[in-house]
């Protein structure tokens, strides 16, 4: 089922969670929400759910008008932040409660809610755990439960709200692998939203930027990686260094260097920000031709298979930050104090007023 | 928690609705009846009625008793906190479970009890009155009573403060060089001096407006050992509604005031709760 | 107004702690005060109950008047507690569920009857309903008796034991939170169904608790219920003005014998609130470890 989001606005109290977001999410994807806290994600779930009602605008479930159904009738799945699982049912009557709770008419059989809910716990892989309460389980067990009681009720949409937030690192790359794998099983149209950019970009078939209550940016995990349409999802999604200069007609001058800037070919001498990746940064011993920095190696820090090297630009004291392959590293044998030459590989230059 | 009226969980305004209903009809209109009756009197009669001498008197018994009996619970209430909390002993939960005894039992039986325990007769009345204490029929016997109903509202405000202190806190007191009294003059004293003073001012309260476990051992000699709330009575028999509501409205803006105080006390503790 | 214990944790391996001798000194005074205030008159209630032997205990208990005491506390007893308990149930559902202005204002109006003096309580009936209330004379030519009367003392313990089970719920689901009811909805589960299936399962402890104070209360409420009652033996007395009455009277023993049964009671109350109290940790537990 394909979910459309038109208009909408939600404030609390004085607090504006959502501006006027309009989305489409395709059937059958798996889009990623990603932002900060207080960027509106979680409130844009809930409004999907049914769980928050809107100020305005309309959602719309497969081109039908669904804005004013209650929670119950619109057939979502919905994952809790922290699971929710009933705690005084086991982890069976917390996966079958959707389905005891049909009406009578269409409620299944008591045999045929065991099976489906036998089916749902080999999905999951904790089948000889169905007698266990909650409180037994571990966080990642949790989290598996709340997601086969979700899809038990067959539900049209899956929503999951930060769904890995509260497991630990190990844990957390398992799961999102394995729900990866899941939806490539089942198809249905679902939504998560994470902080967590390597999440999204790992997990998600699309993903949407979001802060402040906008959406700054939404396509493919390799179209929001790659060519990030704003300054905030540059900086949002992995480290990133900013230069301050001015571009005009196409061309930005920065710290020293003239660098093309096609997508600014108008800018009639603007200040600008050019921001560049912390792998895009070259580390050269000699600065032979144009486009490198005269810098100094300041710090040195391997973080496993990389070596973070912080510099400080000559003639000033600003500090940007590279990230080297360990093998470059050793090959350069950087010793901090010395005089090195940096190479920005790609630089994306934004007219100042598009700043944050 | 909450996000806003918007809440998708049902019954919101019945829920409310029947709250309000139900809360009114109780206490806020049966309430507002005593504010009606006393607005009937003038204000010299009212004055005239609740400052009368066996008036005033009643007033010094109750409240000077109550202040006495809240002392004493304040320092023993803390005392019994922070033994259930800190040390272990034979028969503790036994105990913890029994500090409730005087919530649970009715006042009427406390009353009886106590008034035969400290009689002339009694297990202790027999051994104090000869050397001269007198405890039953006097004040010294309201504020036993007084005691009795109120040493559960210090234990049970100070004991869960106490458990949820960190030791780390005492750990690095002591680290700094900090003597087991200066730690809990200086650092555990100070953060339960809030449920401390919460649980004061509730057992004031509660011995203030005090009726059935007092009668039965104050002797209830007028001037004397007689309390506010059984001058209230004393009046209703004598058919005078109106110096009994006069002094009924007295004993609840003091409840109110005390009600107000207790909040700003519980607010204040919140302060230094995580 | 207090703490219920909801937060109890025993402490482990205090490292840093007083000397032995002063341990067992503040336990040895605490539990000397303990024993004066609490043991003593406990056990002078048995003692001097059965000072004169079964028979006359036996005597005591089925004495007419004192039957009919019995059986007006019941009564009395078996319509507050179910009000209080749906009032309980509706307003807990409302504030901890829900958040909206004037939330703390109405949840202190909810506790106004715990600082009300029990003498004033029953006053404001006698107010409203006595002769010289404002519905009195008009109650009078319907010849309907409210004041002196058992409505009276049933009205007065409504008011007396209003607080008790709201606010029990109300911090206790107030700690749930509303995720679990959430994902119901979700699932498809109406409101009755989440309520019955998710929230009930959830409090229900918690309503035991709240329940058994109400009752104890309800039982052995004597301010408010001496106000209003009248005094008429065999009709308006309640167990507790039935031992006041005895009392007075200097029937002792038998005094004693009826203030027995509320004591047993009071008993059987703290048990059933500790074990309540033990099993509500254990819900809390729970839920914050799923956090």
């Amino acid at each position: 089922m394909s979910i459309e989001i038109e208009g909408i606005s939600k404030s609390f109290g004085t607090f504006a969670a959502l501006k006027n977001v309009s989305l489409k999410v395709p059937s059958g994807e798996l889009v990623a929400l990603l932002g900060p806290s207080g960027s509106g994600k979680t409130s844009l779930l809930r409004i999907i759910a049914g769980l928050e009602s809107p100020d305005s605008g309309r959602i719309l479930f497969d081109g039908e008008e669904a804005t004013k159904r209650q929670v119950q009738e619109r057939q979502v799945g919905f994952v809790f932040q922290h699971y929710a699982l009933f705690r005084h049912m086991t982890v069976f009557d917390n996966i079958a409660f959707g389905l005891t709770v049909k009406p009578k008419k269409s409620r299944p059989g008591k045999a045929e809610i065991r099976d489906k809910v036998h089916n749902l716990l080999k999905l999951i892989q904790l089948e000889n755990l169905a007698d266990r309460y909650p409180a037994q389980l571990s966080g990642g067990q949790r989290q598996r439960v709340a997601l086969a009681r979700a899809l038990a009720v067959e539900p049209q949409v899956l929503l999951l709200d930060e769904p890995f937030g509260a497991l630990d690192a190990k844990v957390r790359l398992e799961l999102r692998r394995w729900l990866r794998r899941l939806h490539d099983e089942i198809h249905v149209t679902s939504v998560f939203v994470t902080h967590d950019q390597e999440e999204a970009l790992e997990v998600a078939d699309r993903i949407v930027v979001m802060n402040e209550g906008r959406i700054e940016q939404e396509g493919t995990p390799s179209e929001v990686y790659d060519r990030p349409a704003t300054p905030f999802v540059y900086d949002f999604l992995g480290s990133v260094n900013l230069f301050h200069g001015r571009v005009h007609e196409g061309t930005a001058q920065m710290a020293g260097l003239d660098l093309s800037s096609p997508e600014n070919a108008s800018a009639q001498h603007a200040p600008a920000v050019g921001y560049v990746r912390s792998h895009d940064i070259a580390i050269e011993r000699d600065g032979n031709g144009s486009g490198a920095i005269k810098a100094e190696v300041r710090y040195l820090l391997s973080v496993g298979p990389l070596v973070r090297v912080d510099l400080v630009l000559s003639g000033s004291d600003r500090t940007i930050e590279a990230e080297l392959p360990r093998d470059e590293a050793d090959r350069l044998q950087l010793q901090v104090g010395e005089q090195v030459y940096a190479r920005p590989r790609k630089m994306r230059v934004f007219v100042e007023d598009y700043q944050i | 928690m909450g996000r806003g009226k918007n809440n998708v969980l049902p019954g919101f305004t019945p829920a409310l609705g029947y709250t309000i209903f139900y809360l009114s009809l109780i206490v806020l209109i049966p309430l507002s009846a005593l504010f009606f009756k006393t607005a009937t009197l003038t204000w010299g009669d009212f004055v005239a009625a609740v400052t009368a001498p066996r008036v005033l008197a009643s007033y010094r018994v109750t409240f000077g008793a109550s202040l006495a009996a809240a002392v004493i619970n304040g320092f023993f209430g803390v005392l019994v906190a922070w033994v259930l909390v800190r040390y272990r002993f034979p028969g503790k939960k036994l105990i913890d479970a029994l500090v409730d005894l005087p919530f649970a039992l009715p006042t009427a039986v406390a009353g009886i009890t106590l008034a035969s325990i400290y009689s002339q007769n009694g297990w202790l009345g027999r051994y104090l009155e000869p050397r001269g204490i007198k405890v039953a029929f006097t004040p010294l016997g309201i504020a036993v009573a007084m005691v009795f109903i109120g040493l559960p509202f210090v234990v049970r405000t100070v004991q869960p403060v106490l458990e949820e202190l960190d030791q780390e806190i005492e750990e690095a007191a002591s680290c700094l060089g900090a003597n087991r009294w200066q730690t809990f003059r200086r650092v555990l004293l100070p953060t339960m001096l809030p449920a401390i003073l919460t649980g004061f001012a509730l057992s004031f309260a509660r011995a203030v407006g005090e009726y059935g476990s007092i009668i039965f051992i104050a002797g209830n000699m007028p001037m004397v050992s007689e309390i506010t709330p059984l001058l209230i009575i004393t009046k209703l028999e004598q058919y005078d509604y109106a110096g009994a509501t006069a002094i009924a409205t007295v004993m609840l803006v003091v409840s109110f005031f005390m009600l107000l105080c207790i909040n700003l006390l519980q607010k204040w503790s919140r302060c230094f709760a995580e | 107004m207090v703490g219920n214990g909801l937060h109890k944790k025993e402490r482990k391996g205090a490292t840093v702690t007083e000397p032995a001798w002063v341990r067992w000194l503040l336990i040895s005074v605490a539990l000397a005060f303990l024993a004066l205030f609490l043991v003593l008159p406990l056990a002078a209630v048995f003692t001097q109950a059965l000072e004169k032997g079964w028979e006359a205990y036996l005597a005591a208990l089925t004495e007419p008047d004192t039957i009919s005491a019995i059986r007006l506390t019941l009564i009395t007893a078996a319509v507050c507690v179910p009000l209080n308990l749906f009032f309980g149930i509706v307003a807990a559902w409302a504030i901890a569920k829900f958040s909206f202005p004037g939330k703390s204002f109405l949840i202190t109006l909810i506790d106004l009857p715990f600082s009300v003096s029990p003498v004033v309580s029953g006053l404001i009936y006698v107010l409203i309903f006595g002769l010289q209330g404002w519905l009195g004379p008009r109650l009078q030519e319907h010849d309907i008796k409210i004041i002196f009367a058992v409505p009276g003392i049933i009205l007065a313990t409504i008011f007396v034991t209003f607080p008790f089970i709201a606010r029990e719920l109300i911090p206790l689901m107030e700690a749930q939170g509303r995720e679990e009811e959430e994902a119901a909805l979700t699932l498809g589960a109406s409101g009755l169904q989440t309520f019955l299936r998710v929230t009930f399962p959830n409090i229900k402890w918690g309503i035991l608790y709240g329940v058994i104070l109400c009752n104890a209360r309800a039982m052995g409420e004597f301010g408010a219920v001496s106000v209003v009652s009248g005094h008429v033996r065999g009709s308006t007395n309640t167990i507790p003005l039935q031992v006041e009455i005895l009392y007075n009277e200097y029937s002792y023993a038998a005094a004693f014998a009826v203030a027995s049964l509320l004591a047993l009671l009071a008993l059987v109350t703290l048990a059933v609130k500790t074990v309540s109290e033990w099993k509500m940790q254990q819900t809390i537990t729970a839920a914050e470890t799923e956090r």
